[in-house]
């Protein structure tokens, strides 16, 4: 921009705010202030929610002496992987990751198939008892898991259905160790948050026009086949927020992977990295034979494990974060 | 409608039928997961359960006997209920007010808006489940917290803390500071949907509404009190919910590492299920009256 073209805009408001009685002076500086007070808050509180990750990113990369030198903030001066190294091989990097992202993507399907059922029945068909159903529906949100937790574990610890399976071998069959009962839980809706699902889903179905259903039977089309071929493809944005929503939180899960999945090896992130210092330990007095390892090196380790298990996270959200916002801010509203 | 249609079967109660066929699944999950394991793990808070190698689980029926020891024998048991309650009550509080406050803010025109909008939204992904006190939980951790302050720079507070300590403010005041940023920390990271769903219904506010207002020649205090306001309010109940529920279901919190420790450490199974039902209770009950407290105000405002 030219100079004279400024000048000549600042005279022209001088001239206006003359006019005004100053009032025009006052408004624009009240809204100067107004946004300067705006953009220092909301910095400040996006950097407190950022601040714990770029501390992280920061030590990860430093060697453990730049830990003791008081010099040395945020920027580290001996940079080293030796972290990401020994991180990835305490956290059992390779197995754990693919064991984690195959129970995560396996569950999250089935609980976003289950939710989907249930979630399109309760917005469309009338069945006797559905005010019922629909509270139980709020109340799987409401009930922590930890309530039933106990009786789920000794459930499945001594699985049997009607004492068939005492019949057969003798007694119950532990299915702790397996998979199954994670699967189970998750393909009937019980899964994480499945009561949130159900309940998102519900309210997106609402909103789509009844008109496009009933365009499909008239032209013969069968319950299912509607459900499957018209209201599936126009219900896929919030599909995909459910599903994501249910991925990212089954990847950080602990409560139901410590309560069924193999406890023996536990080759899932989120595990490995709950017993990362204590792995750490092993590790240390068995290689360098000291007993424990300093605290700060401890930390150090386990920032480096953190940003290991989010890395993918990061990921998902900066390509899908439309969908997760976007998903809540919808299902707020309509009630 | 492709099969032909039965005698005495009505459209009506076809999709009644269907219906339940899509809820099936739920329903299933719901009776077999939910209702058998909670029935079950009422009746286990009244007996004593043990496990045993030669014949599974053996249940003892002890009465009220687990409830009583909660309440009257152990040590920590009440103290932990009433500082869980207490913190509830301030932490959704702060929450809500934050929530509103960051939504009313990010509902401005500004350039880096939907930056600010997606870091907000940001804890949502990232504190849940192991991620949550990572660094805190830690058992090894725990003893050697003010070692890690003195000894490396791993923590940016730790700095500030320093800095207090010798600026000839006393140990209350300091003390104070540092809880407060530890608690506006933990509100920040537990707001992120509810500024989302707060945003979403300052959005639904037309324009022409607050230039009627103006006109009207209310001040933009009064214009938030007389249009803004009510017509959140619906939302606050929503959120209010949430934010009790999202609390008290927090892995981090002091009784539910209790009552997972009595499970998997101390295997006293019927003891913790007693645990769970009383905590439950409470924070149904804290549901109750929040959203009754709030609905009053609501009504006032219509």
């Amino acid at each position: 921009m030219s100079r004279p073209a400024t000048a000549r805009r600042a005279e022209g408001f001088l001239a206006r705010n003359r006019k005004s009685g100053g009032q025009l002076l006052r408004q624009s500086l009240r809204r100067r202030v107004a946004s300067l007070l705006r953009a220092l808050m909301l910095f400040g509180l996006c950097f407190l929610i950022l601040q714990p990750i770029l501390d992280k990113i920061s030590v990860s990369f430093m060697m453990e002496k730049d830990l003791y030198d008081t010099t040395i903030i945020v920027i580290p001066r001996n940079l080293t992987l030796e972290n990401y190294q020994l991180t990835a091989q305490l956290l059992n990097l390779n197995t754990s990751m693919r064991n984690t992202a195959l129970i995560a993507l396996v569950s999250a399907l089935l609980q976003i198939i289950a939710c989907t059922l249930a979630g399109y029945g309760f917005a469309r068909f009338d069945f006797p008892l559905k005010r019922l159903w629909f509270v139980c529906v709020i109340l799987v949100i409401i009930i922590p898991p930890q309530t039933i937790s106990s009786s789920l574990y000794l459930h499945f610890r001594y699985f049997d259905v009607l004492g068939i399976f005492t019949r057969l071998t003798g007694g119950p069959i532990n299915l702790k160790g397996s998979p199954l009962p994670h699967l189970a839980l998750s393909a009937t809706a019980m899964g994480l948050k499945n009561g949130l699902y159900i309940f998102m889903i519900r309210q997106y179905f609402r909103s789509v026009p009844q008109s496009l259903e009933e365009a499909a039977y008239v032209d013969g089309a069968s319950t299912f086949g509607t459900f499957v071929k018209v209201m599936l493809p126009q219900a896929v944005p919030i599909l995909v927020s459910c599903f994501l929503f249910a991925f990212v939180w089954q990847w950080t899960d602990v409560f139901y992977t410590r309560l069924f999945l193999p406890t023996a090896n536990t080759m899932y992130l989120s595990i490995r990295l709950s017993g990362l210092a204590e792995s750490l330990r092993t590790y240390v007095s068995t290689r360098l034979g000291i007993t424990s390892p300093p605290v700060g090196y401890i930390m150090q380790i386990i920032s480096t494990g953190v940003l290991i298990v989010i890395a993918p996270l990061l990921a998902i959200y900066l390509f899908a974060q439309r969908y997760f916002i976007e998903s809540i801010s919808s299902t707020g509203l309509k009630d | 409608m492709s099969s032909p249609r039965k005698p005495g079967r009505s459209m009506r109660s076809r999709r009644a039928l269907s219906g339940y066929l899509f809820i099936a699944p739920f329903l299933f999950g719901f009776l077999f997961f939910m209702v058998r394991p909670m029935a079950q793990s009422v009746i286990m808070s009244f007996q004593n359960v043990g496990l045993s190698a030669q014949s599974g689980v053996t249940h003892t029926p002890v009465g009220w006997a687990n409830y009583l020891y909660a309440f009257t024998v152990d040590p920590e048991f009440n103290q932990m209920l009433v500082d869980e309650v207490v913190r509830m009550v301030t932490h959704s509080l702060a929450t809500m007010v934050l929530a509103f406050m960051v939504a009313l803010l990010l509902n401005q025109r500004f350039r880096g808006r939907g930056l600010a909008r997606a870091i907000f939204f940001l804890p949502v992904i990232l504190s849940s489940g192991v991620l949550v006190g990572i660094e805190t939980d830690n058992s090894l951790i725990i003893g050697m917290k003010e070692l890690i302050t003195q000894s490396s720079n791993i923590n940016i507070s730790a700095a500030l803390l320093g800095l207090l300590r010798t600026s000839g403010l006393g140990q209350p005041a300091l003390e104070v500071v540092n809880n407060l940023m530890a608690a506006v920390y933990d509100i920040v990271m537990a707001s992120g949907i509810q500024i989302v769903v707060f945003l979403s219904g300052l959005q639904t506010i037309p324009r022409s509404m607050y230039e009627a207002a103006e006109m009207e020649g209310s001040s933009p205090w009064e214009s938030f009190w007389m249009v803004t306001f009510p017509i959140i309010s619906p939302l606050l109940i929503v959120n209010m919910i949430y934010t009790i529920i999202d609390f008290f279901m927090k892995t981090d919190n002091l009784i539910m590492e209790k009552i997972h420790e009595e499970m998997f450490i101390n295997l006293k199974y019927g003891y913790s299920s007693a645990l769970s039902w009383i905590y439950f209770l409470v924070a149904i009950l804290m549901v109750g009256i929040s959203s009754l407290i709030i609905r009053q105000g609501v009504k006032r405002y219509e």
